[in-house]
């Protein structure tokens, strides 16, 4: 994992001194909320429903044992003894204290971890693949090139005020695990005749006006890579419009000059600023690659016995094969039948960052379905591992399945949201708790969003799930047909919407449609996109 | 009936006007009628709240009732962690927000 230089911590800290300058001069009056408002954004720093939320950065969503353990502090010292995984890699807490603010951000800073680029119009934390460094089918590493991005996007004097936030994915394999062109920009690290580069994406994104990312170079060297981007950004900071929020994402401004108008300008751009010289010297990368270097593999290959058949379930449906043959990926499920998805107890989260000190060479993952991953375990400690998850209540076999399920915080907590989401997937993973019918169905991304924001990512679900509000009821609009894997496509609205026992019912009704008409090993969406909606309508609507 | 709320601005807890001061309970809450504005500006100059605003409410028996579902859980908690609600005890508190 990276680790600080002492540029990195005299940043953070002096943020840290510069928050609380701001925090104490609001409370004593010297500013009024319009004025401290986009100041406490740019530290991670909402307003929510029920009280002040901090969304504590995790960039590329990898972290050791040690900052999981501050966040299990933070959790109990000055929130309610639970966080909130996103889908954005990050940990939200939701009853934070204005006063308590800086202190939080001091403890965080001591293991090198902030709430910077979590909000405003900036570049956002980075996102990454969950299996980086572990995946047998990466052609290098993504998280080198991800530091490398956060170092060049944190504070980056030219991008901090664009018009619109802005979110970058790396991932270096042909499965895409982190939904890459669903982001502003997209990057597919790929090798070339043995030299690495990256295809290069720009303007996918969800919310209201859902896009996938056009593919703007097939092969940027990775030697040109910063430079490139920055054109990326430059042409889009230039061109992008700050009249209208709704049509500030960069996503609008290539739909509307087309992407080759824009391939056109960045090109030029490219060749201007290529000449500054702000790709890093290979000594540099070489430095920050040598903080990635695989751990120390040791473990004989030792196949685990699989007589306890909860333990069988869980391999066969939470474990992926690893790059070593003695090792495998985890997936710790955060979605326990009728619980809340991506939320865990403080003593969850220390069991966690245990397991990944003890068995995964002190590291995990955020993924962006809101789940964790111990990347690096021996298939000799899996039932060690299992175990301790069983006892902490995190041993749920339901990785991608239909329990599986990602949705926002929703009107439970959010400011923005028309609908609560998370009844909805309590619901829906409640009426379809027997693993075996689970099982049965297959691999069923659902995906519910509380509002057009689209934070639960309801456009790339197999099925997805919008909350809007109808006069004052709530009312859920269901899609099927997205993807946000290497199939990528955005959902199509159904039909009119539903009331929350409805929509249940309609999903339900789905899978039943699915379960008649599948042929071989078809997935639930692979049966949408060969029969179409029709079969699917008449069922649910008659 | 019209009633005034917003956020503490330091602990960030959900408050209501009681017609002399803030409350974080509903049930406290004062119909501002038409004076809604002016009492906002105030309070909000006196950092006495965070981020006010007005809202329709229907008076009911057991005290004001908001108008729209977001800020009946705002008055109440989420309604998946009745445990963190400020009427934790009470198994039924759900019903009124729905």
């Amino acid at each position: 994992m990276y680790k600080y230089d002492n540029y990195d911590q005299a940043m953070v800290d002096a943020r840290v001194a510069e928050f609380r300058d701001q925090i104490n001069r609001r409370i004593a009056g010297e500013m009024t909320e319009d004025q401290f408002k986009p100041l406490r954004l740019m530290n991670g720093l909402y307003l929510q429903l029920h009280a002040y939320m901090l969304r504590v950065a995790i960039p590329y969503g990898t972290l050791d044992s040690r900052q999981m353990r501050m966040l299990a502090h933070i959790a109990r010292k000055y929130d309610r003894d639970y966080g909130h995984f996103t889908t954005r890699q990050n940990i939200q807490y939701n009853w934070i204290k204005l006063e308590d603010c800086a202190d939080i951000l001091e403890e965080l800073a001591t293991v090198e971890m902030h709430a910077i680029q979590t909000s405003g119009n900036c570049i956002r934390n980075i996102s990454s693949d969950q299996y980086a460094g572990a995946a047998a089918d990466e052609v290098t590493d993504p998280r080198p090139w991800a530091e490398l991005l956060r170092q060049w996007s944190t504070f980056h004097p030219e991008f901090s005020y664009l018009p619109r936030k802005f979110k970058i994915a790396v991932i270096a394999s042909p499965e895409d695990r982190a939904a890459m062109r669903l982001h502003d920009i997209g990057l597919e690290l790929v090798r070339k005749d043995g030299e690495l580069g990256a295809r290069v994406f720009v303007g996918g994104g969800m919310g209201r006006t859902p896009m996938i990312a056009p593919e703007i170079n097939p092969f940027v060297k990775a030697d040109d890579l910063l430079s490139y981007l920055e054109a990326c950004l430059r042409v889009y900071n230039r061109y992008g419009r700050r009249d209208n929020m709704y049509k500030a994402r960069i996503k609008i401004l290539i739909h509307e000059i087309g992407a080759d108008a824009y391939r056109g300008q960045v090109a030029e751009e490219f060749a201007h600023v290529k000449t500054l010289g702000i790709d890093p010297p290979l000594a540099e990368l070489e430095r920050i690659s040598a903080f990635f270097a695989p751990p120390a593999y040791d473990a004989a290959n030792v196949e685990p016995d699989r007589n306890d058949p909860d333990f069988a379930l869980w391999l066969d449906q939470n474990v992926k094969p690893h790059k070593q043959a003695a090792y495998a990926i985890v997936n710790i499920s955060l979605k326990p039948i009728g619980g809340i998805p991506g939320d865990a107890t403080s003593a969850q989260i220390d069991v966690m960052a245990d397991l990944a000190e003890k068995y995964s060479f002190d590291e995990l993952r955020v993924t962006h379905a809101q789940n964790i991953v111990l990347p690096y375990v021996a298939k000799r400690d899996l039932y060690a591992v299992w175990q301790a998850l069983r006892d902490a209540e995190l041993a749920d076999a339901n990785l991608d399945l239909i329990s599986d399920i990602i949705a926002c915080p929703g009107l439970d907590y959010c400011s923005l949201a028309n609908a609560r989401s998370i009844p909805v997937a309590q619901k829906i993973a409640t009426r379809f708790a027997d693993m075996d019918r689970q099982r049965d169905l297959g691999e069923l991304k659902l995906k519910i969003s509380g509002c057009i924001n689209a934070c639960g990512h309801h456009h790339a679900g197999h099925i997805g799930i919008l909350g809007v509000d109808k006069k004052g009821v709530e009312n859920y609009q269901l899609t099927f047909g997205g993807s946000g894997a290497e199939d990528v496509s955005i959902g199509k609205i159904i039909g009119p919407g539903f009331d929350e026992d409805g929509v249940v019912d309609a999903v339900e009704k789905a899978t039943e449609v699915y379960k008649a008409l599948r042929e071989g090993d078809e997935r639930f969406v692979d049966t949408y996109r060969r029969v179409g909606l029709e079969p699917f309508k008449e069922a649910i609507y008659g | 009936m019209k009633l005034l709320t917003g956020n503490d601005l330091v602990s960030g807890a959900v408050t209501w006007w009681t017609g002399n001061g803030w409350s974080i309970h509903v049930e406290d809450a004062a119909d501002v009628g038409e004076h809604g504005e002016a009492i906002l500006h105030a309070e909000e100059g006196a950092r006495r709240v965070n981020a006010p605003y007005i809202i329709d409410a229907l008076p009911t028996e057991n005290g004001p009732r908001p108008a729209h579902i977001k800020d009946r859980i705002r008055a109440l908690g989420p309604t998946v962690r009745t445990d963190l609600t400020l009427k934790p005890a009470d198994p039924a508190a759900g019903d009124w927000i729905i």
